[in-house]
């Protein structure tokens, strides 16, 4: 990601460097930089639709970290399989598509909240352009605020 | 792009540093542990109004992060990026070398911020309470782990390691860490940040055994899957179940949830089925033993011959009430008695009250409160164990912080704790410490402490090599 100290994205300057570069013959090789992505559609916790391109072979977490993507917690190990807060829910049909789990995963997939049959951590979904257009639903990380337990009794 | 967005580094800290002392509501957090981070985290992504001051007793942040997470879990440790993020806030202030409770009062606290969140976690023990607890050999896990990990109050435990078996009563993941530990070949410690000490010490222990002893059955234990793949994984080991206490769990096996079946799946592998080839001679050549042991209580600690050291525990055989998490240990009235030469009890840590003023729940040993809100006290919350009590991993605490630090930024919009009136913060405590004599830790001060750790600990070839005395880490901050 190439980015100026303020933020600026230098992106699109970089391509249009290359662009005049091919045009003028210098250089050899072709930098197509758009059709590489890969479309994921995320849900928030409070059902806001997210939508964030990555490259294949990006984990979700690493989408999620690069595209700045702003779900509370998650992520907290970075991706070493040490937590469980990129905890993410899938389709049946996305799931399938997903690839094997290992009992590494499984292990801390076992200990988040909300824990379905379709689960998945996101550090370790990679994407592939089988993906195009998934959803990936962020759980609740913990009961509603209101179901909270109340140590007061 | 490259006009007036791109400034300076110092320019920025002074620009940011007049915004954060004009921020209106002060909000002080007590302990710098997970808990105290988290919520600190997310009041300042809340509220773009609000200084957060975190205080901490230690020198050194982190609290269990440092202190009580395993040297061989690194990673688990990762959550400290994101910390070091908090403290570098602009609208951060950390104040380590702080003892709330007697270098400042909670009350002086409440009167300085619009809102006091208590997060010092639990730092003391839950006992067994039963005699011969005292004797020489029997330690608290917490204090074994503080030992293991540099807590500076418990670096002259020096446990006696020259013993064949240690019981641990507990199955929890602190009692399954402590096993590890124990029984972890050197050369894999050797690369982690457990103290020099304690790993000298651990290159002669004489412990071979150790037995992991749990109230009631295979399905109750409080243990994680990850944990006891590690026992079973852990080189130089074999494993000593008694399979006849592992009967009927295929039954139950049927109707449990996926993280408990998986669980006990491992554990029935482990204890009852015929090995494969290679594992039986992997276990055939193995120097060290560990086993779990289920439906015993401890009745009494056994002294040996000297009449001062432990050589056994004294065991309450029992039977299952009822199933699943809700079933019950009832003494059957047969005991037992295991022969060991050093005793962990793994049977919780507690909360302890600070400061009188603060409400306290001495039987839940924890802060009442309601959605982190203290009762009867306006503007005091609390976050973490001190909240619910001494369960849970770093997640838990994590989402517990952030529902603490909700309420209060409900409380601080609402209008209900007066956040419009201006209140000192930091200004009005600073003082009242350097008339004591209080000297606080900045983080970049930390950082020196960092740096001098992860310096010594190169020489090594470990991440680190803690400081162990808080006067060395003074020293060192005030380099």
């Amino acid at each position: 990601r190439l980015k100026t100290s303020s933020g600026t994205n230098l992106v699109p300057c970089v391509k249009l460097c290359w662009k005049i570069l091919e045009l003028r013959g210098r250089c050899p090789v072709r930098f197509d930089m758009s059709d590489n992505k890969v479309t994921v559609h995320f849900v928030n916790r409070d059902g806001e639709k997210i939508t964030a391109k990555g490259s294949p072979g990006d984990s979700l977490l690493d989408l999620v970290i690069n595209e700045d993507l702003d779900f509370d917690g998650f992520g907290a190990c970075e991706g070493t399989l040490a937590c469980s807060t990129c905890h993410l829910v899938f389709s049946e049909e996305v799931y399938e598509k997903l690839g094997p789990v290992t009992d590494e995963e499984m292990d801390m997939l076992d200990l988040a909240y909300g824990l379905t049959d379709t689960s998945r951590l996101g550090c370790q979904v990679c994407l592939t352009r089988a993906l195009e257009g998934m959803e990936a639903r962020v759980p609740e990380s913990v009961a509603d605020i209101r179901q909270t337990q109340d140590s007061s009794s | 792009m490259w006009g007036p967005s791109c400034w300076s580094f110092s320019d920025v800290r002074v620009i940011t540093r007049s915004a954060s002392s004009a921020a209106h509501q002060k909000v002080c957090v007590v302990g710098g542990g997970p808990a105290g981070f988290y919520t600190a985290q997310h009041l300042l992504k809340a509220c773009q109004d609000v200084q957060v001051d975190i205080y901490e007793r230690l020198p050194v942040p982190f609290g269990l992060v440092r202190f009580g997470v395993a040297p061989d879990h690194p990673e688990v440790k990762n959550v400290i990026s994101t910390f070091t993020q908090t403290a570098h806030h602009a609208r951060c202030c950390y104040y380590g070398n702080v003892n709330v409770g007697t270098d400042v009062s909670v009350e002086e606290l409440r009167e300085a911020y619009h809102a006091v969140v208590l997060s010092y976690g639990a730092e003391g023990n839950r006992s067994m309470g039963v005699p011969g607890e005292d004797l020489e050999g029997v330690y608290p896990a917490k204090d074994f782990v503080g030992w293991y990990n540099g807590l500076p109050s418990n670096r002259e435990l020096n446990p006696g390691l020259d013993c064949e078996t240690a019981v641990i009563l507990g199955q929890g993941n602190v009692a399954l860490d402590v096993a590890r530990i124990l029984l972890s070949p050197i050369d894999e410690l050797k690369k982690t940040d457990i103290t020099q000490r304690s790993l000298d010490a651990l290159a002669q222990s004489q412990v071979r055994r150790v037995l992991i002893v749990g109230r009631r059955g295979p399905l109750q234990i409080a243990g994680t899957i990850k944990e006891l793949r590690e026992m079973v994984n852990l080189p130089d080991t074999k494993p000593e179940m008694v399979a006849s206490e592992f009967e009927g769990m295929a039954e139950a096996l049927k109707v449990i949830p996926r993280p408990r079946k998986r669980l006990t799946e491992l554990m029935l592998k482990t204890a009852v089925d015929p090995p494969a080839e290679k594992e039986r001679q992997r276990r055939q050549a193995a120097s060290r033993s560990w086993g779990l042991r289920f439906l015993r209580s401890p009745l009494e600690v056994l002294a040996g011959p000297d009449g001062a050291r432990v050589a056994g525990i004294r065991l309450a055989v029992n039977r299952l009430e009822g199933t699943g998490d809700g079933s019950v240990a009832v003494p059957t009235g047969e005991v037992e008695t295991m022969d060991c030469g050093l005793v962990i009890t793994s049977i919780g840590y507690k909360s302890l009250p600070i400061d009188p003023a603060v409400p306290f729940d001495p039987r839940k040993a924890i802060v009442p409160n309601s959605l982190g809100r203290v009762q009867q006290a306006a503007g005091l919350y609390c976050s973490g164990w001190l909240k619910t009590g001494p369960v849970g991993v770093i997640a838990t605490t994590m989402n517990n912080s952030f529902d603490t630090a909700h309420s209060v930024v409900e409380d601080l919009t609402s209008g209900c704790l007066d956040a419009t009136s201006a209140k000192p913060g930091s200004t009005g405590i600073g003082p009242l410490l350097d008339k004591r004599g209080v000297k606080p830790v900045s983080f970049s001060d930390w950082e020196k402490i960092n740096q001098e750790e992860r310096r010594r600990g190169a020489a090594q070839g470990k991440p680190r090599e803690k400081l162990l005395d808080v006067e060395e880490m003074l020293k060192t901050a005030r380099t």
